[in-house]
């Protein structure tokens, strides 16, 4: 038994290094550009290393019974009575619940820390959605109106939703963050941009037939670009 | 629980040699059957015309012909009942209410002697349970078809021959079908053949109840498919059909509230009838802690039912009254709290994800435990965890609203009563591969779709721990990473488990041996294609693509081409099952009583079992799953009084 103790983890310890290889070779995730990302990122990581570490003991087990107990069909003994294990049931409930809690703890601070305003005033956007295009309003700027998203970097901003027909949602897959704008009520996020570039808005909640093409362009500039283009008509 | 104890109280006993009062012609059209339903139900739905065309013309409300109304009174409410009256579901009541004297057809109707039967309101468990598992099965059929209909269209970039409003008409469809005609009602079927057999009882608590559960399931079938005919096209908000998406969309989203009434109707009446039957049939000797985990899974699984199925309820009447009588409940305009409807819904829904999963939980361990030769490991934790998940299921809702802009506070609960969930489902993964140690694995097709199930669930759980942590889900929430999730849970695992079920009692139910080498080829087939179609989509999810979209940026073209080809292997699997089953049940090997040397109940019976189950009632002297303990037996058939109990 002690061998094949051994075996099992060795089956285990390939699994998991296939696992952590499709993890990292990949590119799971859109890179980040901004600050409410990165932490979204780190609590993935958290949450990737536990779940390769629980999904390669569950198969390494499977694999492994099949393997070494698998009988011909017609085999008519029966297996030995052994009813269970008190020891290793209340482990198997004391560690994942251990597990659980601490991405529970994990998110829970990135969550509080992602939607705390800094200390300087953020920037406010309201944002308005409707059947099937985006509107920006800039009420620091004489509530400067545009079809497109532009936004100084490292400055965080505070997005003010809401919609004037259905549900939209709000989501710059860059920015990691994501919020419905509902008809009825305002809701809000934060984002700080940390990459110049060009984005997508994408309209994330099933709004009707043109739900699909519910984009707009966002554009992440300078402090400078972005004040000029803020008082430009 | 037969219906001879009746017979004293109202109705009059039907004589020993009857003979029907009219001639077959007669009987074709005016006795209960489909001739009669043929009739029955237009008739019903001009008096539900005539009623709302009466009404309107007498207050002078124009238009008089207002069709969304008339569809909805005269088609989905008097239709339907019209048709249940024609079958006969109503017959023995009717009889019964009036005094007259019951007539054997109505309510002896046990056993089927010819596939017409199947046809007819049937009170035998047996029976119903196929006829729920024909007709699920149909739908998973057409529900099947719909989605390669998507996939085909979703290959590409961009429209390439549907339009908007048939995409999300099929994509709402598919799922609605899938869930409320598929997951949820085969489990009720295989349910309905073998928890009574398990229990050592005759039949279900009340067989007529139980027949019209059934007949309600096919009305909310063809509802939901007919909304494809309604002007402006079939409901597309989703299967969860948002307000005030809903309320606004065109008249074919009517056909998604009344259809789930039918449905949800069929599956509070067979909960109740469950429940009845087990707690109040079981064997003598089949205590709480005797009782199959099938067993245990069905009873949690029905608690859930009768708890939550009233609020989807609510939900969808809500949604209907805001657009036929403008009222609004959920529309701001007029006052209206739009996220309401999330939160009603989801009330029902999160844990309705649980009533598509327990049961699927109870197939496995009996599969598992059988096939492995060994007692489920820590038998009273595994209950135990279906009543944790029992609760715990109720208090998570609103991890589908992480990003709706619910009250913000509610969060952080929210998302530790929902990873708290993992902590049950864990204990019974583990207690299942600590089943299979040490075990005599036979590997046959049940068994393999039970180890298919439990790494294919446990990758759902653990994405679902993803979703549950809230910084995650703000990114993942409504893209394919939910597509993803949903299908590893409930393809992956409550279709699995349904597979399993369907192998493990085939010869039970259909007396014949199906093909083993077939049996394997669908499920290698099936396991494959199934992760290839599935498991890309996590990553497209995560990138950027959203959930419910025809078109989608170039960038995801190749990953998307590779999925829908995959899923049409997918479907092809599906090819070989039925294959299978058909010319098994047609001409397979005849089946013994127990094939797979199990000790439940169920098999120490012939295959298929006899018209009322069981000679006499039999003696539960043990535990159902004491393999390897010498001389172990989980009841005895002939009267028991000098047998031992034995210690679990
Ligand atoms: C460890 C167990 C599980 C956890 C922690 C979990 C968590 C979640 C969360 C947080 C969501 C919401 C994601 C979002 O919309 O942003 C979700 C969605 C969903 N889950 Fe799970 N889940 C688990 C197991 C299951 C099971 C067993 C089923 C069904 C058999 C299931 C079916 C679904 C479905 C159908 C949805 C999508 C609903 C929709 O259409 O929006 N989940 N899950
Ligand atoms: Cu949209
Ligand atoms: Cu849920």
């Amino acid at each position: 038994m002690r061998r094949g103790i051994v075996q099992l983890v060795a089956l285990g310890v390939v699994i998991a290094v296939l696992l952590t290889l499709v993890a990292l070779l990949f590119k799971w995730l859109p890179s980040s550009a901004s600050v409410e990302f990165n932490r979204i990122q780190d609590v993935y990581w958290f949450a990737t290393a536990i779940a390769i570490g629980i999904f390669s003991l569950v198969s390494a087990v499977v694999i492994f019974s099949v393997w070494k107990w698998r009988v011909p069909l017609d085999d008519d003994a029966d297996g030995p009575p052994i009813h269970g294990h008190t020891g290793l049931e209340i482990v198997w409930t004391a560690v994942p619940a251990v597990l659980v809690i601490a991405i529970g703890i994990v998110s829970a601070v990135v969550l509080a820390k992602n939607g705390e305003a800094g200390s300087t005033p953020p920037l406010q956007v309201n944002v308005i959605g409707q059947q099937f295009t985006w509107k920006f309003v800039y009420p620091g700027y004489g509530n400067k109106t545009s079809g497109e998203l532009v936004l100084p970097i490292h400055r965080q901003t505070k997005f003010t939703m809401t919609s004037v027909d259905v549900i939209h949602s709000f989501w710059v897959p860059n920015f990691g963050q994501k919020m419905d704008a509902v008809p009825g009520i305002k809701t809000t996020i934060y984002v700080t941009p940390t990459r110049l570039g060009n984005y997508q808005v994408v309209c994330a909640e099933l709004c009707g037939l043109g739900h699909a093409t519910m984009r707009a362009k966002a554009r992440v500039v300078t402090q400078g670009q972005f004040v000029s283009w803020v008082k430009g008509k | 629980m037969t219906t001879a104890q009746h017979d004293h109280v109202g109705p009059q006993p039907y004589p020993e040699h009857y003979e029907p009062p009219h001639g077959p012609r007669w009987r074709l059209f005016f006795g209960p059957g489909l001739g009669r339903a043929l009739w029955m139900t237009p008739l019903f739905f001009s008096l539900g015309m005539f009623l709302v065309v009466g009404l309107r013309w007498w207050w002078g409300w124009p238009p008089a012909f207002d069709w969304t109304v008339i569809v909805a009174i005269g088609g989905m409410v008097a239709a339907p009942v019209g048709f249940l009256t024609g079958i006969g579901a109503f017959d023995y009541w009717l009889h019964y209410i009036s005094g007259r004297p019951t007539r054997p057809e109505d309510h002896s109707g046990h056993g089927a002697t010819s596939w017409k039967d199947y046809f007819r309101v049937n009170t035998d468990h047996k029976v119903i349970g196929i006829q729920y598992l024909v007709t699920t099965f149909f739908f998973f059929t057409v529900g099947g078809f719909m989605a390669m209909l998507f996939r085909a269209e979703l290959a590409r970039p961009g429209l390439q021959f549907l339009d908007s409003q048939s995409f999300n008409g099929l994509v709402s469809v598919h799922a609605t079908l899938m869930i409320f005609l598929f997951i949820i009602p085969a489990f009720a079927g295989i349910a309905n053949f073998v928890v009574p057999l398990m229990l050592g009882a005759p039949d279900m608590a009340f067989p007529r109840l139980n027949a019209l559960s059934y007949w309600l399931l096919p009305i909310a079938g063809v509802m939901f498919l007919a909304s494809f005919v309604a002007p402006g096209g079939a409901f597309g908000a989703g299967w969860t059909g948002y307000a005030p998406l809903s309320v606004d969309g065109p008249v074919g989203n009517i056909f998604f509230n009344m259809g789930v009434q039918w449905a949800g109707a069929s599956s509070v009446m067979t909960a109740l009838n469950f429940l009845v039957t087990i707690i109040t049939m079981r064997a003598p000797g089949m205590t709480f802690w005797r009782m199959p985990l099938l067993v245990w899974a069905n009873f949690t699984t029905s608690l859930l039912v009768v708890i939550a199925t009233p609020f989807i309820a609510g939900s969808q009447f809500f949604v209907f009254f805001d657009r036929v009588l403008h009222t609004s409940f959920f529309t701001p305009d007029g006052g209206g709290y739009v996220l309401g409807y999330q939160h009603i819904f989801w009330f029902y829904s999160h844990p309705a994800v649980y009533i598509m999963m327990l049961p699927g939980f109870g197939i496995v361990s009996e599969v598992i435990s059988t096939m492995a030769r060994k007692p489920i490991f820590g038998y009273r934790l595994m209950a135990l965890s279906l009543i944790g998940i029992l609760v715990l299921g109720f208090s998570v809702w609103a991890h589908h609203m992480f990003v709706a802009g619910m009250a913000n506070w509610l969060r952080v609960p929210m998302m530790i009563t929902t990873l708290l969930i993992a902590v049950p489902t864990g204990i019974k993964i583990f207690s299942w591969i600590a089943t299979l140690w040490r075990g005599r694995i036979h590997l046959t097709t049940p068994m393999l779709f039970a180890l298919g199930f439990v790494t294919m669930f446990t990758i759902g759980g653990l994405s679902g721990i993803y979703l549950g942590a809230v910084p995650i889900d703000i990114h993942a929430s409504d893209t394919y990473f939910i597509v993803a999730h949903i299908h590893y849970v409930l393809f992956g695992g409550s279709v699995f488990t349904i597979f399993a079920g369907i192998y493990y009692w085939f010869p039970k139910m259909t007396g014949r041996m199906y093909d083993e080498r077939l049996g394997k080829a669908h499920f290698w087939l099936t396991f494959v294609s199934f992760n290839a179609t599935f498991f890309p989509m996590h990553y497209l999810g995560l990138r950027g693509m959203n959930r419910r979209v025809f078109d989608y940026p170039a960038a995801f073209g190749g990953l998307n081409f590779f999925i829908t080809i995959a899923s049409f292997v997918l479907g092809a699997s599906v090819v070989v099952f039925f294959y299978n089953m058909i010319m098994s049940w047609a001409r397979g090997p005849i089946a013994e009583g127990n094939p797979w040397r199990s000790h439940t109940l169920e098999w120490q019976v012939s295959s298929p079992p006899p018209i009322f189950n069981f000679d006499e009632i039999p003696q539960v002297v043990g535990g159902p799953y004491e393999y390897g303990v010498p001389g172990a037996r989980h009841a005895v058939l002939a009267p028991a009084r000098e047998v031992e109990e034995v210690p679990v």
